[in-house]
């Protein structure tokens, strides 16, 4: 009988046994404090008529539809009709994005609470990691709380200059990677806050901070693990973003997909003001085992 | 005489990218070679990064296929690099006259390459010795040589005996004019294995 398969990498997947055992451990014990917080589980489309729309973010077709690049305009969809903390975990999928921290199909976890804000959302994520990490993997991730620091004091100590006041987008995501990112703690989870409005994404301005949006990332040992928002809640602004994404898009030769109008009309007819957090599954998975790459934590890679 | 010890897969004349093109960041991946400022370099390492909302950078090592040199250089999405014009040509080495290697294809066809092209390979070669040559716009620019070749050695100080330590290192002139560190039990008239990679002894292969 044959041994060896050029389709079939049975022993890689022999030697992820341990991996994909922790990272069930990992799901579970996620699970477990979503039951405990009181959280309601739910399900929304993986397929849809049209992407939510980021400036940055590629769909992958299906057909005459799309797959979800994340749950999150179907989640707020529910939280406008009165679901007021709500979680899910399940696939998304992201086009052309393939590295050591990327895979075009991962999995997402994010969770929605209605009357709240980010700061709400930060203290279930230190709960959340904390516990998750005491119970897959004790002494890896220190109790909470865990440094925060802003985005305005981060550029000023370690890029020289403040994208607050003065936003120039490139040269903000190049010294996130090469100068922000490395100079982040190793020893303990941190959260990067109060982004530049021109970056808030899907976020609130900060009340009484005009160029600042109230949205946060979780990193740990480097790694950008989740992303956080006081949700955007106003449908006319929220109008005007997509547009204004979907110009920029064009602009770049970028696929422009359709407004989703029942989410803005959900919006129109009036959301709570709510928290919501995205967490890249894997990524935390392996940052919890300790490990650098995807590989070490996905059973079935895109060319592996 | 030398022992050909690593013998290439590909025989002949092979012709890669044949037809000119442009990349674009998302074609890019380890091994690609690409075209930068009129040099060519192979991607030697990739990594994808998208910083948060951000767009993504495409990470590059680029590792020219002139000098060897290697550095680190970002893409956006949008960047285009162009497809070099490059052609391997594998023959065999004949003679040298004066600074000017003679080497013939597999249709007797001489070609004449120079010391700065082959660099120290140039003291690695042998009489049939198989290589190829890396062409870039018609020109050669690279030599690979077989990953080992056999070498006697011609002078070094006496073998320490029953010294089989590999970390301690000597001098050694080899055949072909080049010096290398080889372990102190490697005598003179030795023959070693020597990795034309990195130009450092590898074995040895026969006890004078």
């Amino acid at each position: 009988m044959a041994s060896h398969s050029p389709y079939h990498d049975k022993g890689r997947l022999q030697s992820l046994q341990p991996a994909l055992i922790f990272r069930g451990r990992v799901l579970s014990a996620i699970r477990k404090w979503f039951g405990d917080a009181g959280f309601m589980e739910v399900e929304t489309p993986v397929r849809l008529p049209t992407p939510a729309l980021e400036l940055h973010i590629d769909a992958e077709p299906a057909g005459s539809s799309f797959l979800r690049t994340s749950p999150e305009l179907h989640m707020k969809r529910l939280l406008a009709a009165g679901y007021d903390k709500i979680f899910q975990m399940g696939p998304c999928f992201r086009k052309g994005e393939r590295g050591n921290l990327h895979h075009p199909e991962y999995t997402m976890l994010e969770w929605y609470r209605t009357h709240a804000d980010y700061m709400n959302i930060l203290a279930d994520t230190e709960s959340l990691v904390a516990q998750v990490g005491q119970n897959t993997c004790p002494g890896r991730i220190p109790p909470p709380p865990w440094p925060r620091f802003t985005v305005e004091e981060l550029y000023l100590k370690h890029a020289g200059w403040n994208p607050v006041e003065a936003y120039d987008a490139e040269r903000f995501e190049h010294d996130l990677v090469t100068k922000i990112e490395p100079a982040l703690p190793r020893d303990t989870p941190s959260f990067v806050m109060d982004y530049p409005t021109p970056a808030a994404a899907l976020s609130r301005r900060k009340p009484g901070h005009d160029k600042v949006a109230e949205r946060f990332e979780l990193y740990i040992n480097g790694v950008e693990i989740a992303n956080a928002f006081s949700e955007l809640t106003d449908a006319a602004e929220q109008r005007a973003r997509f547009e204004q994404w979907a110009q920029e898009r064009k602009a770049m030769g970028a696929a422009v997909y359709p407004l989703d109008e029942m989410f803005l009309a959900a919006l129109e007819l009036g959301m709570p003001p709510s928290g919501g957090i995205a967490v890249g599954v894997d990524r935390l998975v392996m940052v919890l085992m300790g490990a650098t790459s995807l590989d070490a934590v996905m059973a079935f890679r895109e060319g592996v | 005489m030398p022992i050909l010890c690593g013998l290439f897969l590909n025989k002949g004349t092979e012709r890669r990218d044949c037809f000119m093109a442009d990349y674009t960041a998302s074609d890019f991946r380890k091994g690609l070679r690409v075209e930068l400022d009129n040099i060519p370099y192979v991607i030697s390492e990739f990594n994808f990064v998208k910083p948060g909302k951000g767009a993504a950078i495409y990470t590059c090592r680029l590792k020219s296929l002139i000098d060897g040199n290697t550095y680190v250089r970002n893409f956006r999405s949008n960047d285009v690099l162009k497809k070099p014009d490059l052609e391997e040509r594998t023959m065999r080495y004949s003679h040298v006259e004066t600074d000017h290697y003679i080497f013939m294809d597999e249709n007797y066809e001489q070609f004449t390459l120079t010391v700065d092209v082959l660099g120290n390979n140039r003291f690695f070669l042998f009489e049939d010795c198989e290589v190829r040559v890396l062409y870039h716009n018609g020109r050669p620019v690279d030599i690979t040589l077989p990953t080992f070749v056999e070498k006697e050695v011609l002078d070094t100080e006496p073998g320490a005996r029953g010294n089989t330590a590999t970390n301690v290192l000597k001098p050694a002139k080899i055949n072909g004019g080049f010096e290398i560190p080889v372990p102190l039990f490697v005598s003179q008239g030795d023959i070693i294995k020597i990795d034309t990679r990195t130009g450092e002894y590898a074995d040895r292969v026969l006890k004078k």
